[in-house]
């Protein structure tokens, strides 16, 4: 509790610092979320629609999805040195394992007759894309959206580790200098920001679900 | 539209890769305008791939499809479907859409005006017997007969001249079934569609047809008129699918527009003579003849108008004749 006590001053005065902070947080989760989406979508429905293709883009997905956020930040600092644009990468490689597959199982998961009876009724390609598997698949890609949302916001704390930014910062300096308050000031808007995004997912996830499903 | 049949099958087979053999096979068959066409078989026999070539969700491998005279490779895929109605098993209705937005999937892809389309949403379920409130609800919210009769709404919209019905009642109970068997007849006699209809189930083929195809390994059997499969069937095959020893069980299936009646002159109805519409079944009208005792029961249309009658004897020449020229 005290140390709780002690966070609130320190981020008054730091309080520049910490605006600094959360501004390159946010830019590094939604930068690292929007460049995986445009990875993630398209190898998605790839999968869904090439039978050859699904094994391949599925089981590396998977293999990604094993190793550690940590790990990946460390294997890409020798070739992209530190700072912003390796903490993205790395984060981007971690956002999209759970943005592919469930890309991939919203998309196997439309009822192949309703997909049949669109292009019956004379549908384009693009029309039932775009009027009835994409609005259909939704709902499970929104749940990856969540996944990965939570993963990144939660993760970029470990930027701080290549100089990449963000809250992490507070994390690691109260760790080095062995005062939990400091770190706290790090943890705490974490933790608000990946519950907040989901929640917000949450309540569009059940937005975007038709009625009577 | 020309005084071209509505469709011709010419020589059309279909080759799966990696098929053993053809799924539809050197297949030719002539639809009149207005007809009622079954396709009948047993599963794999090739009839819905058939049936899929006819608006292109499968290209024939062989031969060619004329579709009111037009080769249909020569129209646009989807322009082709939007003037075939299409109702499958599964219905297909789009979970995420209300009903009446489901209705008015073609007649928007054909760019109506909201209105049009609108007037024509009520117009629709009321004809399949819906209320006007279920525009606002999704499909999961209704019953499955009720879904198909949407399913049916849905196909009708943009009044094609030709529907293609794939199993639109199998996945539904017995009871709703018959009930939506019925009332497709009805529906027929005030639209005049010509329609394709896929069914393993030979009563619902019996009972709807006004002309059969049988099917077996990607072939075409037998083309007639139900009563003539029923009394001469092509082969054993047919003569088995189709039940032909049981003629008491074939009479009630038979509708009594499919038997050739004597005419009749408007003076000559005025005797209360029992009546029967053209839908009712032959086991009904017998039913009516062994039961007041009269020697005819007229034929009536929707309008009541007198059409024809019907006595023992014109049951009888019927089946007979047919026999006969069979054997």
């Amino acid at each position: 509790m005290s140390e709780l006590r002690a966070a609130y001053p320190y981020l008054l005065e730091h309080r520049n610092e910490f605006w600094q902070a959360l501004a390159i947080h946010l830019e590094l989760s939604g930068a690292a979320l929007i460049i995986a989406l445009l990875i993630s979508l398209p190898l998605g429905l790839w999968a869904a629609k090439r039978r050859q293709a699904a094994e391949p883009i599925i089981n590396s997905a998977n293999a990604l999805r094993v190793i550690p956020s940590l790990a990946i930040l460390f294997l890409a600092e020798p070739y992209l040195g530190l700072g912003f644009r390796p903490s993205l990468v790395a984060l981007t490689i971690l956002a999209c394992p759970p943005l592919i597959i469930n890309t991939y199982a919203g998309f196997r998961a439309v009822d192949r007759a309703v997909v049949e009876a669109a292009y019956g009724m004379g549908m384009a390609a693009r029309q039932v894309l775009r009027g009835v598997e994409f609005p259909l698949a939704l709902p499970v890609l929104l749940a990856g959206v969540r996944i990965a949302t939570v993963e990144v916001i939660a993760s970029a704390a470990l930027a701080a580790f290549i100089a990449g930014g963000g809250l992490g910062d507070f994390i690691q300096r109260g760790f080095s200098v062995g005062r939990p308050s400091i770190m706290l000031v790090g943890t705490i808007p974490i933790a608000l920001l990946a519950l907040v995004a989901d929640l917000v997912l949450a309540t569009a996830q059940r937005m975007v679900t038709p009625e009577g499903q | 539209m020309s005084d071209a049949p509505a469709l011709i099958a010419d020589h059309v087979s279909k080759q799966f890769p990696g098929g053993q053999r053809p799924a539809v096979d050197d297949c030719s068959f002539t639809v009149n305008a207005g007809e009622l066409i079954i396709l009948l078989g047993t599963s794999g026999c090739g009839k819905t791939t058939l049936l899929k070539m006819v608006n292109r969700l499968y290209e024939p491998t062989g031969g060619r499809i004329l579709f009111h005279g037009t080769d249909i490779t020569q129209l646009p895929a989807t322009a082709l479907r939007r003037q075939i109605g299409y109702v499958i098993q599964q219905t297909g209705l789009f979970p995420h859409m209300r009903i009446a937005d489901n209705i008015a999937v073609v007649p928007r892809l054909l760019g109506w005006q909201p209105s049009r389309t609108d007037a024509r949403i009520d117009e629709l379920l009321t004809l399949v017997g819906l209320p006007i409130d279920y525009r606002q609800r999704y499909p999961r919210q209704l019953s499955g007969g009720e879904q198909q009769r949407v399913g049916i709404a849905r196909a009708l919209a943009a009044d094609p001249a030709v529907m293609l019905m794939d199993e639109p009642f199998g996945a539904i109970d017995a009871i709703t079934r018959t009930r939506l068997q019925g009332e497709l007849l009805q529906l027929q006699e005030k639209l005049h569609k010509t329609i394709l209809f896929v069914t393993h189930d030979v009563e619902e083929a019996l009972r709807l047809a006004d002309r059969i195809i049988v099917m077996r390994d990607g072939k075409i059997l037998q083309f007639d008129t139900p009563l003539r499969v029923l009394t001469e069937p092509v082969d054993d095959f047919v003569a088995q699918l189709i039940g032909a020893d049981d003629l008491l069980r074939q009479l009630s299936l038979l509708k009594v527009g499919t038997l050739t009646t004597a005419p009749v002159s408007p003076t000559d109805v005025g005797d209360g003579s029992p009546q029967v519409r053209a839908n009712d079944d032959v086991r009904h009208a017998l039913a009516l003849l062994l039961g007041t005792g009269a020697q005819r029961v007229l034929v009536i249309d929707d309008a009541g108008h007198v059409t024809g009658q019907l006595g023992f004897g014109d049951v009888q020449r019927a089946l007979h004749h047919d026999l006969a020229v069979g054997s």
